[in-house]
């Protein structure tokens, strides 16, 4: 049947965008949500947390953070490169998107396992025996830092999904809107982190 | 304008033909059907338990089932009716539906992604039946899941609650869909206030519906991370607060209640103007009035909490604002009601469906305000009172909505026409039972019936007996106004393009629409309910 070629074969890079921006709204309330219970039980406990901020190694946040700021900004180059109609420079810096993002990875990996040596994670013993507030705080620390971990998997899954895309001339300078949108996905994953970081490594 | 160059959207034949052909379809109308066949199929499922219910109240004591199968019973109602049937409801059927064509479109924005939404929802629903047959037993926590009893209780509480993410995560999807679809695929020509008032009621849900949803989605995941990792935010022996739960629950689900009922209001707008063959009676009023419901209504969650202890300040502040919020709702029936007023109007189904939206709307609303007022909710609250005040919104609000909208397009959809004889004689039954089925709870609830309880004092015995009956007969309502629908859809009559004369865009194509639904996107030059008596025109020899 060819009647029917509008049912498929319909691009409007604006739409994408307006709906792209639509479920980032939702991301963010989902991480609100958890922004909420934050502010109450820090109000509740503002002692408490600012012991447990203080625990928190702030050298390897503020590590990660520029880590992800600069990810941020290796991904808007590579929109740039596909606009200049430059796909080797565009699908290179994915790649180091890419690494940047294990790199952060790699280090949540290392700060969570150095926690879970000291026998510090929900349900356990060690934990139970804290402050309340204390309690509080880590399983908001270990809730939002591992929803957050789990948005930059998503990020990197989508960023490789664009350079298989690139590479077969799907996306192309003409049609760059899979990889704008990553993009804004990825600036999300980054904002987020942005709020997390003064919340939970630096409010002390 | 009728032409029929192009095959209908039933009798397409793509890449796969028969059953394969719908579920690999991206075509809005049999989205919009598919949804449809799934809400009606939970729907049975989800009424003969409430008929179980019934049966099990008929007599004080046990009478078929034990209290904590009533539990399971009452909990699994509720999660089907709300989170399966109702949310998704009128939005995902006839918003699939029809959206596209009022406002003179091909399909919505992102076709794959709505298909992609159906599935999820499926993968919900399926979700939400298996939590009742694995795992620890039934859960049992009523549809709201407050903790800690949810975060404590032995049944397999996990899995419905994963059940109210999935398809939380549907909801937002058609919600985004929509609103995307609103701003880039109106026809030329259609401004926003020349679109018709069913596509606005859906915009002003479909926010509602990407900016409610994920708290939700975050508080089931909370719940979910305090039954598995101890985390908690809502133990108190932890330090956590379960009044926390209920505020984040209902920072959605009160908003929820509109994601139901704007889309209802929607479909009634479209019909009195048809029935009464007059413009609608305050076009900019209904609009802005959606969305002023959809705003405040985010506000109004904490009466759900006056009995839990919130301050005296938040109490008075919820409940002002559940009285404001009812100010757009009353708004909208005057409309109705002066839009009928001088028309032509004629009594078919569709339209006397709509009347009867109006009346149990109101019940439901009024007794709404003895909730939100802060003295009557402390003698209502948790009473059978606030159960048959929101079967009057949701059942006699949405349902009969529901039954107004299919009443309506019906022959659009199938191009078929229904028996009107049928269905006034379901309506009569329909009518009578939800009253008898409804009414009586109100009674006994403001004399102290609790609500979930599988037992009750034999004071209480005259009402339950009267609503048990009213159970029987609003059943058998169901199943002539079933047959009726089911039957006829292949068997009634070949239907006109336009056999109620309407003016909206869904009007002036086929029945059933073409697969593009239009030959020519339509330009649009007027506004929308615009009756210039074409018809007249023509039977005077013009
Ligand atoms: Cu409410």
């Amino acid at each position: 049947m060819n009647t029917s070629t509008a049912h498929t074969d319909h691009y409007d890079p604006e739409s994408s965008k307006i709906g792209m921006w639509l479920f980032l709204f939702t991301e963010m309330f989902l991480f609100g949500g958890l922004f909420l219970v934050y502010a109450v039980f820090r109000n509740k406990y503002s002692a408490d947390f600012h012991h447990g901020a203080h625990e928190l190694n702030a050298f390897i946040g503020t590590f990660n953070t520029v880590v992800l700021l600069i990810s941020s900004m290796t991904v808007a180059m590579s929109i740039t490169a596909i606009q200049k109609k430059n796909r080797k420079l565009a699908v290179n810096m994915i790649i180091i998107t890419i690494v940047l993002a294990l790199v952060f990875m790699l280090n949540k990996y290392f700060e969570w396992s150095y926690k879970f040596e000291y026998k510090l994670y929900p349900g356990s013993p060690v934990m139970m025996n804290l402050p309340q507030g204390e309690i509080l705080f880590y399983g908001l620390y270990f809730m939002m830092t591992g929803l957050h971990a789990l948005h930059v998997l998503i990020g990197i899954v989508l960023l490789v999904v664009n350079i298989f895309k690139i590479r077969s001339g799907k996306v192309h300078h003409e049609r760059f809107s899979l990889l704008e949108n990553s993009g804004l996905y990825w600036h999300l994953v980054d904002l987020i982190w942005i709020f997390l970081f003064p919340l939970l490594y630096l409010v002390t | 304008m009728v032409n029929t160059s192009q095959e209908n959207y039933l009798e397409y034949r793509g890449r796969f033909k028969g059953l394969m052909g719908w579920l690999t379809s991206t075509d809005h109308k049999r989205i919009g059907l598919m949804y449809m066949y799934a809400i009606m199929f939970f729907f049975i499922i989800a009424a003969l338990l409430g008929l179980l219910m019934r049966i099990e109240k008929i007599a004080p004591g046990q009478t078929i089932m034990d209290a904590q199968t009533y539990n399971g019973v009452f909990t699994i109602h509720g999660i089907i009716m709300i989170f399966i049937i109702v949310i998704p409801g009128l939005a995902a059927v006839f918003g699939n539906f029809f959206l596209p064509i009022m406002i003179g479109a091909k399909d919505v924005a992102f076709p794959k992604l709505n298909l992609l939404s159906w599935y999820i929802y499926i993968a919900g629903a399926i979700m939400g039946i298996l939590s009742q047959f694995i795992g620890g037993g039934a859960p049992d926590t009523g549809w709201t899941f407050y903790v800690p009893y949810s975060a404590e209780s032995g049944t397999n509480v996990m899995f419905a609650l994963l059940a109210a993410f999935v398809l939380g995560f549907s909801s937002i999807l058609t919600g985004l869909n929509f609103i995307v679809t609103i701003h880039r695929l109106r026809a030329p020509g259609m401004t926003w206030f020349k679109m018709p008032l069913f596509p606005w009621s859906l915009y002003a849900t479909a926010w509602i519906q990407v900016l409610a949803t994920p708290i939700i989605g975050i508080t089931l995941l909370m719940v979910i991370a305090e039954r598995t990792l101890n985390i908690g935010f809502f133990d108190p022996a932890l330090g956590g607060d379960p009044l926390l739960f209920q505020h984040l629950f209902w920072i959605y689900s009160h908003p929820a209640v509109y994601v139901m009922i704007l889309p209802a209001m929607g479909v009634v707008t479209e019909i009195f103007p048809t029935f009464s063959q007059k413009p609608v009676f305050g076009y900019g009023a209904i609009a802005i009035s959606s969305l002023a419901i959809a705003l405040v209504g985010y506000f109004v969650w904490g009466h759900h909490m006056f009995t839990t202890g919130i301050s005296y300040w938040s109490r008075w502040f919820f409940s002002f604002l559940t009285f404001i919020v009812a100010v757009p709702s009353a708004i909208k029936v005057f409309n109705w009601i002066s839009t009928m007023y001088g028309g032509s109007i004629d009594l078919k189904p569709p339209l006397l469906y709509a009347i009867s939206f109006i009346f149990l709307f109101m019940i439901g609303g009024f007794t709404g305000l003895t909730l939100g007022a802060l003295a009557t909710n402390v003698q209502t609250h948790d009473t059978t009172f606030v159960v048959a005040h929101f079967h009057y919104i949701i059942f006699g609000g949405m349902g009969f909505a529901f039954f107004a909208g299919i009443h309506y397009w019906f022959p659009k959809i199938y191009g078929r026409m229904y028996s009107n004889r049928l269905a006034y004689i379901a309506w009569g039954i329909l009518f009578v039972g939800f009253n008898l089925l409804y009414f009586p709870l109100f009674v006994i609830g403001i004399q102290g019936m609790p609500r979930r309880y599988f037992d009750y004092l034999p004071q209480f015995q005259t009402g339950h007996v009267i609503s048990s009956i009213g159970a029987f007969i609003l059943v058998a309502g169901l199943v002539v106004m079933f047959y009726n629908l089911i039957y006829y859809r292949r068997k009634g009559e070949i239907a006109s393009a336009n056999p109620w004369k309407g003016v909206t865009l869904e009007w002036q194509i086929p029945s059933p629409p073409p697969l593009e639904n239009f030959e020519e996107i339509p330009v649009i030059k007027d506004k929308p309910y615009t009756f210039d008596n074409k018809e007249e025109k023509a039977s005077t020899g013009n």
